[in-house]
């Protein structure tokens, strides 16, 4: 089950270290896209501890997550886990080899109702 | 020359592990002036400590050389077993061997190497060491303890007990500290008040105890035995030798609109007033920052009304000069400030309340007469979560938040959840927890009490944001175990706040020079030999100040502090330490610069004649040293800029000497 490669790879992408985790849930507490997430912020740094990376480079999780960062502020352990989400779509992406979201792409998404953050965040999410 | 002898310890392994103490006995025989040299298991040890004495008898030893560990476990035992058989015990050098090279190396020849130079370097001091002796100081048989609470009242008690006067410092009108604020205390539930006034009056009756309350410690002087310390009484604004206690004038008092901290400003008092009906001293005290009178000079109503004519506007801080043979430090604890976690709304709704709000919600004599009634609308709540760990156990980079575990959250919570069910079993609580730490005494049976008698919902998850809307608390939380996220719709929410020690312990530390860690706690002199002495000679911890813990285990602490001072006090005479500065008359210019460093106050200036070459005499300041109080901490040899300064035992000529040896 145990992936140390990739595991040591999320690490280095994402900084993290999932060890300091107390397992309290406070991420998942405050995920405000928990329904629609198959695995939640705390199993995500879990499963990277455990090395058990390839289900969640499988799962839809990597793209509902928000990358709202709410996990990021609230934990008091400063785990992280919103960057390890985000070090695994990175995986994901990097492995395919290409970018999902294109900068010329933009302009024709545009909408008045969109936050900017919101671009932004989808720069994070889907390109390399 | 000296005839020194080298005796190498192994500590077992600790030392031996990593250090090839045969090698380094047979390095340092070759050094100057050493006529012997060999090694042994344990040095400490009672063979070890005869084969020093055996050795300096028979090679008629003027110096010792011990390669062991850090001079604070065994400098003292050598001393002794060497002053035994008639050596100077300050002719024996400890090389540390193992605290400052052993334990911090893997490798055996580095280790070697290294333990080969510090001996090497107590060889040379050992060269410049004379014998010294140590004086004697007197005990002023009187202890003072600061702080009021459970701790400072009970090791009072206990000094007071054994026969010595003490003198208890509150910087609150009245004695009796958080415990004062409880409800019911855990895991037996009987009534916080029904348990600590008694003490408290015990503490106002016994005759050995003199209470300042509302006075805070000014300055300390001093050393061990014979501390100088000045007492602030800070005015009340009514004489305490007149005022009966009968509360007439807080009860006429016009200004009534004064945040009630008893009630955790969850009520009013008035400006004149009494903190509590078992208040010790019994006594009231006009808040000026509030009184009319003291503001502008219009009303007087309390004087008026008094019928003893307590009341004095006019009255000034009073300072009282006393001196102490110990001082405990009893100054306690406060729950954090918990209004930097947005999440928890505490801020937004005043339904969000601390463990400590909630416990005088719960008492009889708080701002409900003890009514569980939600602070927004003054109805039951009927569903209420209590959130853990808010503040406590964060990482390093956390700065909401505290690194260690409060410690007595997890049982009070326990204990407000059961009562909760009890008196209102219609009310839905839930227990939102990391971990639930119960070791203690019944502490684990009383947990599941809560949950498995009183049905309260424990739910191992974290609560990630309270939201304030339409008169409820939405909470959102996960569930852990079930692997799902719940959003409760609560009426009031509790958070159980780290705490921190009280904020005049920094100021109070650096007036001691007692040592504190990196959160503000007192620092004890050995974590586990040591509980309640200050590594500061004469300081003793009682309570909080020194770490979290509940009340039982601040009244065990409490009495092995009174202990610790009772065996200081019920001495005559104290050994000072002969290690202390002198300054050379004919070096110093008069600078002043030692007097400035010193922080015992040990260094004065006295103008002296000197004979001039010239059969003249002229007269010049110089530099003086009270060696009774003098600490030997060296700072004043350092600060001096011709050279006068220096410390028997440690002078710059043998620190000069260990640094040549190491360099050669």
């Amino acid at each position: 089950m145990e992936n140390t490669n990739l595991k040591e790879r999320i690490l280095e992408i994402s900084g993290v270290n999932p060890r300091k985790c107390m397992k309290c849930g406070k991420c998942s507490a405050t995920c405000p896209n928990y329904d629609e997430m198959e695995y939640h912020p705390h199993q995500f740094v879990d499963m990277v501890e455990k090395g058990n990376i390839e289900p969640l480079m499988a799962s839809e999780s990597l793209w509902t997550c928000l990358s709202c960062f709410a996990c990021v502020e609230r934990c008091p352990r400063s785990v992280e886990p919103a960057k390890l989400i985000e070090a695994v779509r990175l995986a994901v992406i990097r492995a395919q080899g290409g970018n999902h979201l294109k900068p010329q792409d933009i302009p024709d998404k545009l909408d008045d109702e969109l936050p900017q953050q919101a671009i932004v965040s989808a720069f994070r999410k889907y390109s390399k | 020359m000296q005839r020194i002898g080298v005796f190498v310890c192994w500590c077992g392994s600790n030392i031996a592990g990593t250090v090839d103490v045969k090698q380094v006995a047979e390095m340092l025989k070759h050094e100057p002036g050493v006529v012997f040299s060999t090694d042994y298991q344990y040095m400490c040890s009672e063979s070890g400590q005869n084969l020093i004495k055996d050795a300096i008898k028979e090679y008629d030893l003027t110096g010792v050389v011990v390669c062991s560990c850090s001079p604070r476990m065994h400098e003292n035992t050598f001393r002794k077993a060497a002053a035994s058989v008639g050596l100077n015990p300050y002719m024996v050098e400890i090389a540390n061997i193992r605290e400052q090279c052993s334990w911090i190396h893997k490798d055996m020849p580095v280790g070697t190497a290294k333990a080969v130079i510090l001996g090497r370097a107590a060889v040379a001091k050992v060269h410049l060491n004379a014998p010294l002796t140590a004086g004697e100081s007197p005990v002023a048989k009187r202890a003072l303890v600061i702080g009021g609470g459970i701790a400072g009242i009970q090791t009072a008690l206990d000094i007071a007990e054994a026969g010595f006067p003490v003198d208890i410092v509150e910087k609150s009108p009245t004695i009796g500290g958080k415990m004062a604020q409880l409800d019911k205390t855990f895991p037996t539930l009987d009534c916080a008040a029904c348990i600590l006034t008694p003490k408290m009056v015990e503490a106002a009756q016994q005759e050995k105890i003199n209470i300042y309350a509302y006075s805070e410690v000014d300055s300390v002087k001093g050393f061990v035995g014979n501390f100088d310390v000045t007492i602030r009484r800070k005015a009340r604004f009514v004489k305490e030798d007149l005022c009966t206690g009968c509360g007439l004038c807080t009860e006429k008092c016009p200004m009534k609109k004064v945040p009630n901290e008893f009630n955790c400003g969850m009520d009013n008092r008035s400006a004149i007033y009494i903190p509590f009906a078992q208040a010790v001293p019994k006594v009231a005290t006009i808040d000026a920052s509030y009184c009319i009178k003291k503001k502008t000079g219009k009303c007087g109503l309390c004087s008026t009304v008094c019928g003893v004519g307590a009341i004095d506007y006019d009255q000034k801080d009073e300072f009282i000069e006393q001196k102490y043979g110990a001082i405990v430090v009893a100054t306690g604890f406060e729950p954090i400030s918990v209004e930097k976690f947005d999440e928890f709304a505490y801020s937004q709704s005043p339904d969000v309340v601390t463990s400590l709000e909630y416990e005088r919600l719960m008492n009889a004599a708080g701002p409900t007469s003890g009514t569980l009634l939600r602070p927004s609308d003054k109805q039951h709540p009927h569903t209420i979560v209590f959130v853990q760990c808010v503040g406590s156990r964060c990482d390093a980079k956390n700065e909401k938040g505290k690194q260690y575990c409060s410690k007595v959250c997890c049982m009070y919570t326990a204990k407000h959840a059961m009562l909760t069910r009890e008196k209102y079993p219609d009310t839905d609580v839930y227990v939102f927890y990391i971990d639930v730490r119960t070791p203690g005494k019944n502490f684990d049976e009383f947990y599941r009490r809560a949950v498995e008698d009183y049905g309260v919902h424990y739910i191992k998850g974290m609560v990630g944001k309270v939201v304030p809307e339409n008169g409820k608390l939405k909470v959102q939380a996960s569930d852990l175990l079930a692997n799902e996220q719940l959003h409760i719709d609560a009426d009031m929410v509790v958070l159980a706040a780290a705490i921190e020690p009280d904020k005049s312990a920094r100021p109070l530390a650096t007036m001691l020079t007692a040592s504190m860690d990196t959160n503000d706690f007192f620092t004890e002199a050995h974590p586990k030999l040591r509980p309640v002495e200050s590594p500061t000679a004469g300081v003793f911890l009682s309570g909080m100040c020194q770490g979290p813990k509940d009340i039982p285990d601040t009244v065990s602490q409490a009495s092995a502090c009174a202990a610790k001072v009772i065996g200081l006090l019920s001495k005559d005479k104290l050994t000072g330490n002969p290690c202390v500065a002198h300054s050379d008359e004919l070096l110093c210019n008069g600078c002043s610069s030692c007097e400035k460093v010193c922080p015992y106050g040990a260094i004065t200036y006295a103008d002296k004649e000197f004979r001039m070459p010239d059969r003249t005499t002229a007269v010049r300041r110089v530099a003086q040293v009270n060696p009774a109080v003098c600490q030997g901490c060296g700072a004043c040899t350092v600060a001096c800029p011709s050279g006068a300064m220096d410390l028997y035992g440690f002078s710059n000529q043998q620190i000069m000497a260990e640094v040549d040896a190491i360099c050669k």
